[in-house]
C-alpha cells in the first residue's frame, strides 16, 4: 500500500461572505491548497466535496468540477454531516493508498449565514431529529445537545463553569488567526451570563454559524517537507437519534478512535497535538473524555491547568475550533484538520506551537451520532 | 401522497392520547423511536404496544431560543426525554421545574397540527 499524506491547505476567512455562494468560496478554498501543494488543475485526479444546505445539488461534485476546471478520473459528494469532512479525508487517504488516485482534492464551503435566513438554518439543521418523535416537539440542535448536556454533567458531575473554560480557551486561540469569525474576547463570566439558548448551554457555548470554505489535498507523492502522512482512520456510528443512545460512556467517538489508533499503531500517549470537534462547549468536553484525553467529568481541569494552551503538552484547536474560527458547514469541520496539518508541517504561522509530531482529529456529526478519527503523523 | 411512516402508529396512538412503542416478538425488548428491526437481537417481528404513560425524567432542558416563529410563541419551554416504565424513550414537553430522577406522566396537547406528549410530575 501507498503511503497517503496531506500535500497541501487552503481556506477562505470565516465569517460573513456577502453575495458569494458555496461555489465562489469553495473554488477559493481550492485554489489556495492547490497552490500550496504546488499542483496544477490537471494534476488532480480526484475530488470529494461535502454538501452545502444552501445549494442543494444532485452532483456538487462535478458541478464544482466543471467550474473550477478539473477532469477527474474519481468524483462524488459525501453527506455525513459534521463528521463529513473527516470521512471525505479518510476516503482520500484509501483511494490514494489503494493506488486509485494519485492527487485527491477534498473541498468544502458555504454561505451559511449569509445565503439563507437564520431560522431557514436552524430548522434544515433540526432535520437531524427524529421527524415524528423529536423534530414537531420544537426541538433543534442546541436543544439536543442540551438534552445530551444535561444528562452528561448529570452522571459525570460536569458543571457549566467547566464548560465555560472552552469557550474562553478557543476565542482566545482564534484571536490569533487572521482568518476566524469570533474575536473578540470573552471571559468565564461572560460565557455565564451570556443569553440561553438551551439549559444549560448559553450563546457562548454553542458556535456561530459562518460563511467559509476549507479544502485540502491528499496526494501519494506530496512536494513538501517535512510530510504528513495520514497515518490512520477509524469511524464509528451507533445511532442516529439523539432518543435511541443507549450508553453515555461510548455515543461512538472511543469506536472510531480504537480504530484509528490500532491502524496506525499509536497510542494516546503518542499524541502531541489536539484537533476536536466542538459545536458546543459539551460537545468537546464529552470527546475529550470519551477518547481518554481527560478523565470522566475531568475535561476542564485540564484546561484550567493549561494543558490545552498552544504551550502546554496538548494544543487544541490552535485556529478557535467551530466555537469561534466559526462553523459553515462541512467546512467548519475541516478547519480542524487544516490546522493539524498547518500545525504538523511546521507553517502555522504565529500560532505555530513548537515541532508537532502527531495529532488526533476526530469529528462528530448529528448528534454526537456520527464519529470519524483521523492520525496524522509528520515524517521528517 | 407520501408513503405512511415506519411511526405512523405512533402518530394515530397520540392523536388518541396513547404512547405506543414497539416490542421485540422474539426477545421482548422494548424499541426507542421506530425500527425495522429489533436492536437487540435482530429480529423483524416488531409489534406496537401501549405504555401506561408513566415514566422516568432521564434528561431536561429549558428552550428559550426556539427555532420557529411558532414555537417562538411558546418560549421559554421545557423539553425532557423520559425513560417510560415499558423501557422505551421518549423526547416530550414537560412542565417547568421537572428534573432528571423525577418521576412523571404523560398528558398531551395539541401544537402546530401535532398532538404533543407534555410530561407532569407525579406518577
Amino acid at each position: 500500500m501507498k503511503t497517503a499524506c496531506i500535500a497541501g491547505a487552503g481556506n477562505t476567512a470565516f465569517g460573513r461572505h456577502e453575495g458569494r455562494g458555496p461555489l465562489d468560496l469553495m473554488a477559493e478554498a481550492a485554489g489556495r491548497a492547490l497552490d500550496d501543494a504546488g499542483l496544477k488543475r490537471s494534476q488532480i485526479d480526484g475530488v470529494l466535496c461535502g454538501y452545502a444546505t444552501t445549494l442543494p445539488h444532485l452532483m456538487l461534485s462535478t458541478l464544482f468540477c466543471e467550474r473550477f476546471s478539473v477532469q477527474p478520473a474519481y468524483a462524488h459528494s459525501v453527506q455525513l454531516g459534521g463528521a463529513t469532512g473527516g470521512a471525505m479525508l479518510m476516503l482520500a487517504r484509501e483511494l490514494v493508498r489503494a493506488g486509485r488516485c494519485t492527487n485527491v482534492l477534498v473541498v468544502a464551503g458555504e454561505n451559511r449565514l449569509t445565503g439563507q435566513a437564520r431560522d431557514s438554518s436552524i430548522q434544515t439543521l433540526a432535520q437531524v431529529g427524529d421527524a415524528d418523535f423529536e423534530v414537531p416537539n420544537g426541538a433543534s440542535v442546541p436543544a439536543y445537545y442540551a438534552l445530551l448536556a444535561s444528562r452528561y454533567m448529570f452522571e459525570t458531575g460536569l458543571t457549566e463553569p467547566d464548560l465555560a473554560e472552552f469557550a474562553v480557551l478557543m476565542r482566545t486561540n482564534a484571536a490569533r488567526h487572521p482568518d476566524a469569525h469570533l474575536k473578540e474576547t470573552i471571559t468565564r463570566a461572560s460565557v455565564l451570563a451570556s443569553k440561553p439558548i438551551a439549559a444549560p448551554l448559553k450563546l457562548l457555548d454553542c458556535c456561530p454559524i459562518s460563511d467559509g470554505a476549507m479544502a485540502l489535498v491528499v496526494s501519494a507523492e506530496p512536494r513538501r517537507s517535512p510530510r504528513v502522512a495520514l497515518a490512520g482512520a477509524g469511524q464509528g456510528h451507533r445511532h442516529q437519534h439523539l432518543t435511541a443512545i443507549a450508553d453515555t460512556t461510548n455515543y461512538g467517538a472511543r469506536d472510531a478512535a480504537a480504530r484509528a489508533f490500532a491502524e496506525s499503531g499509536l497510542g494516546l500517549a503518542d499524541i502531541d497535538y489536539l484537533a476536536i470537534y466542538d459545536s458546543f462547549t459539551i460537545t468537546l468536553a464529552i470527546l475529550l473524555e470519551e477518547i481518554g484525553f481527560a478523565p470522566r467529568g475531568g475535561s476542564a481541569d485540564r484546561v484550567r491547568k493549561g494543558d490545552f494552551l498552544p504551550g502546554g503538552p496538548l494544543p487544541l484547536n490552535t485556529h478557535g475550533g467551530l466555537l469561534s474560527f466559526g462553523h459553515c458547514g462541512v467546512a467548519g469541520g475541516m478547519g480542524h484538520a487544516v490546522e493539524a496539518y498547518r500545525q504538523l508541517a511546521g507553517r502555522a504561522d504565529d500560532r505555530q506551537t513548537g515541532v508537532r509530531r502527531r495529532a488526533f482529529v476526530h469529528a462528530d456529526g448529528g448528534v454526537m451520532s456520527s464519529h470519524v478519527s483521523l492520525i496524522l503523523a509528520r515524517e521528517d | 401522497m407520501p408513503p405512511p411512516s415506519l411511526s405512523a402508529p405512533f402518530l394515530e396512538g397520540l392523536a388518541r392520547g396513547e404512547l405506543r412503542y414497539q416490542r421485540c416478538a422474539d426477545c421482548d425488548a422494548p424499541q426507542t423511536l421506530a425500527r425495522y428491526a429489533c436492536r437487540q437481537c435482530g429480529g423483524t417481528r416488531l409489534v406496537w404496544r401501549t405504555a401506561a404513560g408513566l415514566g422516568t425524567v432521564y434528561a431536561v432542558t429549558v428552550v428559550a431560543r426556539a427555532p420557529s416563529e411558532e414555537f417562538r410563541a411558546l418560549a421559554p419551554y421545557t423539553l425532557a426525554i423520559v425513560e417510560l416504565d415499558e423501557g422505551p424513550r421518549l423526547m416530550g414537553h414537560a412542565a417547568p421545574g421537572v428534573a432528571i430522577g423525577d418521576r412523571v406522566h404523560a398528558g398531551y396537547f395539541t401544537f402546530g397540527g401535532h398532538t404533543l406528549v407534555r410530561f407532569a410530575a407525579g406518577a
